[in-house]
């Protein structure tokens, strides 16, 4: 720590912090734009000017821009000099000079950082009186709006959307007053990660699309602190949500994992919540065979009339149900008669990792750590459109080598253009073999293109170079052993090395290979990091929950006489047939939010509160148990699965969910009956929590138009309903001041609006959240605990004369199935398609787009080819096709189909 | 003045095509490289360092200095770069131009023997855009030079290595900052970078890189050649040696560039060579290097014509390219049209510099056409210090606002009439736009 000294005042930085950090860290006002924690400071926008004293009889100073000023020992520094003052209000003017008056009618207004620099610096009248420049905007798609005329220039879109986040479709265009923040022509962004730029930019210039649409202010939604549902690392997020909409997903800073940044499936699929496809009460099969809506006592009555009827009844949880809701499901009907509602190649595959993991002989990063991994091995997984915020945390990853290339010659790691300019292309090796060209790409020292079975054969052959003792790839190709080599001598040679598989990569033997190189690893001394990237956002909880492979299909097969669904399409997870001849002889109940085939095979419906509605805990990949609450205060039929199961089963005089009567006391429950979760209790305080008595209010202090809202029906104000158990009120009453991070509904801070106000609720500039950042690790690593390698290695990879090895390729906006409910996202998800090798389309006799019949599992579909030069010869890749995971690895015949007449 | 005392301009014969390699050799060309090869690096530093050569393109810092900045041994870091900035946009400036495109291989043999200094094995000459003749003649003389085996591996069996490259500039002011350059020439944005790290530490692709003018490195052949006091002695100043292209342009009888003792007084360069004032016309005032320096009045134009001095009366030597202000131009129509130069050519990156430059611009044009008020000159000067050193990235509006604090104190009194006339006083009168 250096002691500097700031008007007077004595305060503490670290070593490797500016002035701006510093101060902002020490609780200080100084204002500032170009700057952002994340993407550190390059001195543009000249707003963070402070005097710089030359000693202690230095009375004149000169002016300094704190960002890109280190603090040595005992330097000292003014915020109040009235030139710097006087200076920062200037700065303020001159981007008011072309800056619209439109903060009323700006949807920025209220959480807008120019607003808050602007009062902080104490500008009011602007002197220039001429005209103003204007923009032409452009349509960037289904998910930004874009209004330039706001822009204030200070770059951090541009930073962020192409040196952070690796886009390419989005710069700076013409120079001075005129310069351009957009895309060279309209369009959708392409970015996976273009949602950032909404809380990236400090005022209105990028909006979200999607909020606009049913706009409110900031201070007129409840918030609530949430966890996101669309993949499985379990971003933390607020959702705000005023009189029963969903309105927006925000980003929620956790500082050991998503940071400042979500990615676009994350930010914009919530629209599934407002669809009209919506289940909103119960709905019973009539005499005349049809489904009909029954009211709430009548739904459980039947279900539990079906539970008392006897016979063979099962449960079928879900990977996006919560702990609580699939462990209520499994008490009620038994653990031997609780299914986790994957399909039977995904069961195997969670097995695998959940085995892995949870060996406890390998460390498992968040996301925050693996942007501190020295060398990335990512092996079958594309992660850009699997798993985004983690191929953002590997981007990260790969500067470090450049970073301290830089810090070799002096130039200090916050300062971004000297550190990216001297790092030049350095990079810290990034290993990525995938079967198709992935986003990730441009970073990879290496980037292989092979099959699935030599992709294992490729970690398998890393393995055995990296420690002896590991099994060795027979037959191995010179190529391979090369590759091999040189990823192995990286991987040793890097003081904290990741290695990233998935269950995406669709193969047991990538994932075995991928645990062999940890073991490897660990073997030499070394204390790797392992990600198995799961796909939901519970895949990972429910794999830990339970025992042995079984799947939906396993479920099916038992041929059961009452069989319960939560949260699940079985369409998704198994071929038609079997669950036709599964559900023949069985009356099917299906709690769920939204239509689906499945809801409408089933006898009984029962409305499930989506995420937006319900409480309850979720384990991410990093085998983290974060808990999401209410935005939405759930009336009506809507009710939480494990809700409804608690009152059928006591309706049917069953005592299988005794005392489940509340998240606490579910989760004590499941802590109780397996160590693995024990510690449950603890990621977030109890629903009785109370400051003094009270509450934590869920809407803010300036709520406004409570009766006005419904001012057409009634201007009577009737008090919202209150959840029984919450630590959350339902109005602007209760709590405001300090409370624990896991259950903060809004960041907001005097005179800081915008979310950049994080830095008054960071223990540390860029750090962990004051309290500590929420949720609670389930995986740690033991050091006695030890892997054993894996020697089923596949032989090589031999295309067929006739037929193609389809791998499933994942597509961000295709592919979870609540996302893909949401408007905005169905506009950006792509076409299905098959991807093919040049050479095989052109041996098959078709060109790019046009289509090509094959079965998928028990469908036949004509799809168009899209041809990725790098795909292996004798592979297909399925993209976009999510729904028939089940029915892959498969080999497929496909013959060109004629193209339909329209 | 003999041969041997103009070594810019001995080579350049008026009206004729430069010299070709062959003549250049004949008339004493590439000797100076040889000696050089002959000698070691830091001896060649070291001569450049004592014959106080400062830096031409306008910012005067000494050239053995910034040579001497660069680390050098066994563990110094490699690729390094030498770029000579030619890019020369600095209004009413035209030196370089007449190097580049009369002496070109008087500039090529100036580039070995300072990449020989500074050992940098690649060098890039940033040419304005708009020179095509002097690229098309640096390019052929680099062919020629490089057919004669004076550049490329192990030139002359020296050891020492070279490759330079023509690029011209995608045209803008900008692109002559020297950092901003290097961001041109990887592809980028123009726009400047931080210091620290020095280029000379962290340039052209983040290798070490030195940047120099066109004019010095057409200095350095003489004075290996030569001597540093042969070159110091050709000079009338004791802080600063050699000759200098000394520019006039305004009313003069006879615009034009001469090569002339480093030191020459103001006067003399407009009286002698520049033939005094056209009739009718008198000298107010002078620019005296370039847009981006102060005035200097009519009282001190018996200021020697180099660094420290043109310093000491509170103006800069800039590129010694002068602009003369005469009795008939209203000094604030000659500042709106520096200003709309800089506005216009502002890289947008940082606020003051983006957003201020244009206000400046448009008050000025305001009191131009009649329309100024009241708080005009106090806008105007309040921008004069908030657009200062140490405000900005980086001197480009330092620089424009040089002339504007300077004009706002000498022609105080036109500024005010043309907001107490609501008028310009030139227009429409006998005096002005002749």
């Amino acid at each position: 720590m250096t002691t500097f000294e700031v008007d007077g005042k004595t305060l503490t930085a670290k070593p490797d912090e500016n002035l701006l950090q510093a101060c902002l860290g020490a609780g200080l006002d100084l204002p500032y734009f170009c700057w952002h924690p994340a993407l550190d400071s390059v001195g543009a926008c000249r707003q963070c000017a402070v005097k710089q004293y030359d000693g202690p009889d230095d009375q004149t100073g000169r002016m300094v821009m704190a960002c890109m000023t280190p603090v040595p020992e005992g330097a000292r520094f003014s915020i109040a000099d009235p030139e710097v003052v006087a200076f920062r209000a200037s700065v303020i003017e001159w981007l008011m000079v072309n800056h619209p008056h439109d903060c009323p009618v700006c949807e920025e207004g209220g959480e807008c950082h120019l607003q808050d620099m602007t009062v902080m610096t104490g500008h009011t009248y602007r002197r220039y009186r001429f005209t103003k420049r204007t923009h032409r905007n452009q349509d960037l798609g289904p998910f930004i709006k874009h209004e330039m005329n706001r822009c204030i220039a200070c770059y951090r879109c541009s930073r962020f959307y192409r040196d952070y986040a690796g886009g390419r479709d989005f710069d700076v265009f013409a120079a001075h007053d005129h310069v351009y923040f957009g895309r060279h022509a309209d369009g959708a962004l392409e970015s996976e990660f273009s949602g950032n730029l909404i809380e990236i930019c400090p005022t209105g210039v990028f909006t979200d699309k999607t909020f606009s649409a049913h706009y409110v202010r900031k201070w007129d939604m409840r918030g609530a602190p949430s966890i996101c549902a669309h993949c499985g690392l379990g971003c933390n997020t607020i959702a705000n949500a005023r009189a029963d909409r969903l309105r927006r997903i925000v980003n929620r800073y956790n500082g050991a994992v998503n940071t400042y940044f979500l990615c676009d499936r994350g930010r914009f699929g919530y629209g599934f919540v407002n669809q009209p496809d919506r289940l909103r009460a119960a709905m019973g099969r009539g005499d005349d065979g049809s489904l009909a809506a029954i009211d709430r006592d009548d739904a459980i009555a039947r279900l539990a009339a079906l539970l008392r009827a006897g016979g063979t009844v099962i449960g079928i949880g879900s990977p996006r149900a919560s702990l609580e809701s699939n462990h209520v499901l499994r008490q009620l009907v038994g653990d031997r008669n609780f299914y986790p509602g994957v399909s039977a190649g995904e069961a195997r595959l969670l097995r695998l990792v959940a085995d892995i993991l949870g060996s406890g002989a390998v460390h498992v990063p968040s996301l925050r750590e693996m942007e501190t991994a020295d060398t990335v091995l990512v092996l079958g997984s594309d992660l850009p459109n699997a798993a985004p915020r983690a191929a953002l945390s590997i981007r990260q990853a790969s500067r470090g080598a450049g970073i301290a290339r830089a810090a070799a010659v002096k130039i200090p790691v916050w300062q971004d253009t000297g550190v990216r300019n001297h790092a030049g292309d350095t990079r810290s090796p990034v290993f990525i073999a995938t079967p198709a060209s992935t986003r990730l790409d441009d970073i990879a020292q290496r980037a292989l293109r092979a099959a699935p079975d030599d992709i294992a054969r490729l970690g398998f052959a890393v393995a055995a170079r990296i420690d002896p003792a590991a099994p060795d790839v027979p037959d191995i190709t010179e190529d391979l052993a090369a590759a091999a080599r040189e990823i192995a001598e990286a991987l040793l040679a890097a003081p904290n090395p990741l290695v990233v598989s998935g269950v995406e990569s669709g193969e047991e033997s990538i994932i075995r290979a991928a645990a062999n190189i940890a073991a490897a690893l660990r073997a030499r001394g070394k204390t790797p990091a392992l990600l198995l990237n799961v796909p939901e956002c519970n895949s990972l909880g429910l794999a830990l929950m339970t025992a042995g492979e079984a799947s939906v299909e396993t479920a099916l097969a038992r041929r059961a006489s009452l069989v319960i669904v939560i949260e699940n399409d079985l369409d998704r997870r198994a071929p038609a047939a079997a669950i036709e001849a599964g559900l023949a002889a069985a009356r099917l109940v299906v709690l769920d939010h939204s239509d689906s085939p499945t809801t409408r095979r089933a006898d009984l419906v029962l409305p499930a509160a989506s995420f937006a509605e319900a409480e309850g805990t979720l384990v991410s990949a990093e085998g983290r148990a974060q808990r999401f609450y209410p935005p939405i205060i759930a009336e009506g039929g809507i009710a939480e699965s494990w809700r409804w199961l608690v009152a059928a089963a006591r309706a049917a005089g069953l005592d299988a969910c005794e005392g489940l009567t509340t998240i606490e006391a579910i989760a004590a429950a499941l802590a109780a009956a397996m160590p693995r979760f024990a510690g449950l209790p603890a990621v977030a305080p109890p629903a009785d929590f109370r400051v003094v008595g009270s509450r934590i209010a869920s809407e803010t202090r300036r709520y406004s138009g409570r009766t006005a809202i419904d001012a057409g029906r009634s201007v009577h104000e009737p008090m919202p309903p209150v959840p029984a158990d919450s630590p959350f009120s339902a109005t602007m009453e209760g709590h405001h001041g300090t409370i624990p991070p896991a259950l903060r509904p809004v960041f907001w801070a005097p005179g800081w609006n915008s979310v950049q106000s994080l830095n008054r609720f960071q223990a540390e500039i860029d750090g962990p959240l004051k309290g500590g950042d929420p949720g609670v690790r389930l995986l740690e690593a033991r050091p006695d605990a030890t892997l054993r390698y894996d020697a089923t290695i596949p032989a090589a990879f031999s295309p067929r004369l006739d037929e193609w090895r389809a791998v499933l390729l994942p597509r961000v906006f295709n592919d979870d199935e609540q996302a893909g409910r949401a408007p905005a996202i169905r506009d950006r998800a792509a076409p299905p398609a098959l991807v093919l090798n040049a050479a095989d389309a052109a041996s098959l006799g078709v060109a790019a787009g046009q289509p090509v019949s094959c079965a998928i599992g028990d469908a036949r579909e004509d799809l168009a080819v899209e041809i990725d030069p790098a795909l292996p010869r004798g592979v297909v890749g399925l993209a976009g096709l999510a729904q028939t995971a089940h029915a892959v690895p498969a080999w497929l015949r496909l013959r060109p189909a004629e193209p339909k007449v329209s | 003045m003999a041969m041997v005392d103009r070594p810019l301009t001995s080579y350049i014969q008026p009206g004729r095509q430069p010299l070709d390699i062959a003549g250049y050799e004949r008339a004493g060309g590439y000797a100076a490289m040889r000696k050089a090869f002959g000698m070691s690096p830091e001896r060649v530093v070291e001569e450049v360092k004592r014959a106080k050569v400062r830096g031409r393109g306008g910012a005067g810092f000494p050239a053995g200095r910034k040579w001497e900045g660069v680390q050098h041994g066994e563990d110094a870091p490699r690729h390094r770069y030498l770029i000579i900035n030619a890019d020369e946009m600095e209004p009413g400036s035209f030196k370089d131009r007449l190097l580049l495109e009369a002496a070109p291989h008087l500039m090529i043999e100036g580039i070995i023997i300072g990449a020989f200094a500074v050992q940098a094995e690649t060098a890039y000459i940033f040419v304005r855009g708009e020179y095509v003749l002097a690229m098309e003649r640096l390019s052929r003389a680099v062919a020629e030079a490089e057919a004669r085996g004076y550049l490329g591996a192990d030139i002359l069996g020296s050891g020492f290595s070279l490759t330079i490259h023509v690029h011209g500039s995608g045209g803008r002011y900008i692109c002559g900052e020297a950092s901003a350059l290097f961001s041109a020439l990887e592809g980028k944005r123009a726009v400047p970078r931080t210091r620290p790290p020095r280029s000379t530490t962290s340039g052209l692709w983040g290798k070490p890189t030195v940047v120099n003018n066109v004019e010095t490195l057409c200095c350095v052949p003489s004075i290996i050649e030569r001597g540093a006091d042969w070159f110091l002695g050709l000079s009338r100043s004791a802080t600063e040696g050699g000759t200098k292209l000394y520019g006039v342009s305004g009313r003069v009888k006879r615009p034009g560039l001469w090569e002339l003792p480093v030191g020459t007084p103001l006067n003399e360069i407009i009286e002698e060579h520049a033939g005094g004032m056209r009739e009718g016309y008198e000298a107010r005032a002078v620019l005296p290097g370039g847009a981006s320096t102060a005035f200097i009045m009519r009282e001190t134009f018996d200021v020697p014509m180099d660094f420290d001095s043109v310093g000491k009366i509170g103006s800069w030597l800039g590129t010694a390219n002068i602009l003369v202000l005469d009795q008939r131009r209203c000094p604030v129509g000659l500042l709106r049209n520096i200003e709309h130069f800089f506005a216009q050519e502002s890289c947008g990156w940082c606020t003051p510099c983006r957003d201020g430059l244009p206000w400046v611009e448009r008050i000025l044009a305001a009191l131009e056409a009649g329309e100024g008020a009241a708080d005009d000159i106090e806008l105007l000067a309040h921008h004069v210090d908030f657009l200062g050193p140490g405000r900005t990235f980086c001197d480009l509006a330092p620089g424009a606002m040089a002339p504007l604090r300077s004009g706002l104190k000498f022609f105080r009194e036109e500024f005010e009439r043309h907001v107490s006339e609501g008028r310009c006083p030139w227009h429409d009168t006998a005096e002005g736009w002749a």
